[in-house]
């Protein structure tokens, strides 16, 4: 199959197989100039400080419009062209609330204070020396696939068009509980407000405990510094919570005796219902799972063999089983999990699959190890307002036609 | 071995904060608790905050806050259970000060930080007045912002049981 958004891959494809066409009408026989192609004859290019993609390669995030100002708004990783369960560092999703600021890390303070024995104050050298700890985990925006939650028609997009508010990254850095301990927090000490030092002061409230034992103030992302992208030099890291309390340019957390009740975790956020109620601190990213190959937006190459793969993934631990329907939901069979496996980290998954070209109303269903089960469609939908979008964790259904296009489709 | 452990126990904790500046903390410590700990000390009406409004937020949130290109300030109280809610300051927010801790660290969005206390309560002011939700006549201090009571106060569940610790 082929992805519209990359050119440079479709016209790789159809050179291959018009020279497979041609192999097969006449006797294979390769001459020695062909056999010598001109990357043979000359010396290769010289060395250099940071490496990067190909020129042949045109993968890129999805950059939505901006909002109210330049950097207010996202851009979607492009899940359809990657491979694996790591995201490169450079095509990270984004979702800022007034741009990305610059940060010099030697200026840059983190202060930690509030209902503690002692304040304390560090720098970016300070925070350096401590103990690190390394683990995989995805982020994902709250509003992630949120098109597909609002949109009365199916939007016809990529996978990263539609799902792409989610990356995967090997991050490093300082246990929050150790410095909270260094600190030492007061009884009456049952929150913590973090906030970002970036133009929205972008803030979030988080249960002590939680924090304590699962934050990670974040210094690295795949084995280099976080880029500014990321909340360079320092951002929090709740593994498996939603995107946006995992607050980039963290610069001061405050424990607090309850939850501070910011916009975002009031006005945003939370998950309005049909009775106007809203639920509040959503904090877990719920399972779910997308198919990546084929996927919206593609062509298929007629029928034949394909490896379906996608990528799972569940704040809630490790994926247990992704299952794979043909025909819209009525029958599943599991997929293969290869491995590695891991808590609150994409995961992915394949199968291999021989299309007989008709028309296929292809899903996946994830199931994560504490028995959550991704809902259909109209499941999720069912109590929620017609305006809610967060937390949108409903199977994806990808519709082949016999005429090899591939679309995002309501069951 | 032992002595091995114990040297490893002792360099556990690394200690390599300071003791933060208390006039760093006060400089820094700005964010509003729903209950208004912490509101600075000024004051600002309807009034003053109408002219703060359409001289620095108008070109975005519209004129009395209808929105467009940004957030919809007013309106929409009461559709929150209908086919068509409006979520707005006036119909979903469930505290006043919030308003106050959101202007003051992330508005206007052009220039955050650039508005005096007094302006910010002058502009919660204005924009809690559009609906009626505070009177025309009224002041915004750190005593009268908690005491306003949000349209939509009780319509929040919480989901997590992260409030009752």
């Amino acid at each position: 199959m082929t992805n519209k958004t990359t050119p440079s891959r479709r016209k790789f494809l159809k050179t291959a197989l018009a020279g497979a066409g041609a192999a097969a009408a006449v006797p294979l026989s390769v001459k020695a100039d062909e056999y010598v192609t001109p990357s043979m004859t000359v010396p290769g290019k010289t060395f250099t400080p940071y490496g990067m993609p190909s020129g042949h390669e045109e993968v890129k995030r999805l950059l939505r419009p901006p909002g109210i100002s330049p950097g207010t708004g996202g851009s979607l990783s492009p899940l359809e062209s990657l491979e694996g369960m790591i995201t490169p560092s450079g095509l990270h999703f984004e979702r800022h609330h007034n741009g990305v600021p610059d940060i010099d890390p030697k200026t840059h303070k983190f202060l930690l204070h509030g209902l503690v024995n002692t304040p304390l104050e560090f720098s970016m050298d300070a925070l350096m020396r401590y103990p690190r700890v390394s683990r995989m985990h995805f982020v994902e925006c709250g509003g992630n696939s949120g098109a597909n939650a609002g949109s009365p028609t199916p939007p016809q997009l990529t996978a990263g068009g539609i799902h792409g508010l989610v990356s995967c990254s090997e991050w490093t850095g300082v246990q929050l509980g150790l410095l909270l301990d260094e600190a030492g927090v007061k009884p009456e000490g049952k929150w913590i407000l973090a906030e970002s030092a970036d133009a929205a002061s972008l803030s979030r409230s988080v249960p002590l405990a939680e924090a304590r034992e699962q934050g990670i103030l974040a210094l690295y992302q795949n084995g280099e510094r976080l880029r500014p992208e990321q909340g360079y030099p320092l951002r929090l890291l709740m593994p498996g919570w939603e995107g946006n309390l995992n607050v980039k340019w963290l610069h001061r957390i405050k424990v607090t005796p309850g939850p501070t009740m910011t916009k975002d975790e009031t006005s945003k956020y939370t998950q309005s219902q049909k009775d106007g109620k809203a639920k509040q601190f959503n904090f877990i990213q719920p399972v779910k799972s997308v198919i990546t190959r084929p996927s919206g937006m593609m062509t298929m190459n007629g029928p034949g063999y394909y490896e379906i793969s996608g990528i799972a993934w569940s704040g809630h631990g490790k994926i247990a089983k992704v299952e794979i329907s043909m025909d819209g939901g009525a029958t599943w069979t599991n997929a293969e999990m290869p491995g590695p496996v891991l808590p609150k980290c994409l995961s992915r998954f394949r199968l291999p699959w021989e299309w007989d070209g008709k028309p296929v109303l292809l899903q996946s269903r994830s199931t994560d190890e504490q028995g959550n089960v991704q809902p259909t469609r109209a499941a999720w939908k069912a109590p929620v307002s017609v305006v809610q979008f967060y937390q949108y964790n409903a199977i994806q259904t990808w519709q082949i036609g016999a005429d090899n296009t591939v679309k995002n489709f309501y069951v | 071995m032992f002595k091995t452990l114990a040297f490893l126990l002792a360099a556990a904790t690394p200690h390599f904060g300071a003791t933060a500046d208390p006039a760093l903390i006060k400089a820094w410590d700005v964010s509003i608790p729903p209950d208004g700990t912490g509101l600075p000390a000024g004051h600002g009406s309807v009034s003053e905050g109408l002219a703060v409004y359409t001289q620095k937020c108008v070109m975005c949130h519209g004129v009395n806050g209808v929105g467009k290109p940004a957030d919809q300030l007013t309106g929409g109280v009461g559709s929150l259970a209908s086919d068509a809610p409006v979520k707005t300051v006036s119909s979903f927010w469930p505290y006043a000060p919030t308003l106050f801790d959101y202007i003051r660290r992330a508005m206007p969005v052009t220039s955050p930080h650039s508005l005096s206390d007094h302006e910010t309560y002058a502009v919660t002011a204005y924009i809690l007045s559009i609906d009626g939700i505070v009177k025309k006549n009224a002041v915004m201090d750190a005593k009268s912002l908690p005491k306003v009571k949000m349209p939509n106060r009780d319509g929040f569940i919480d989901a997590y049981g992260a409030t009752k610790r």
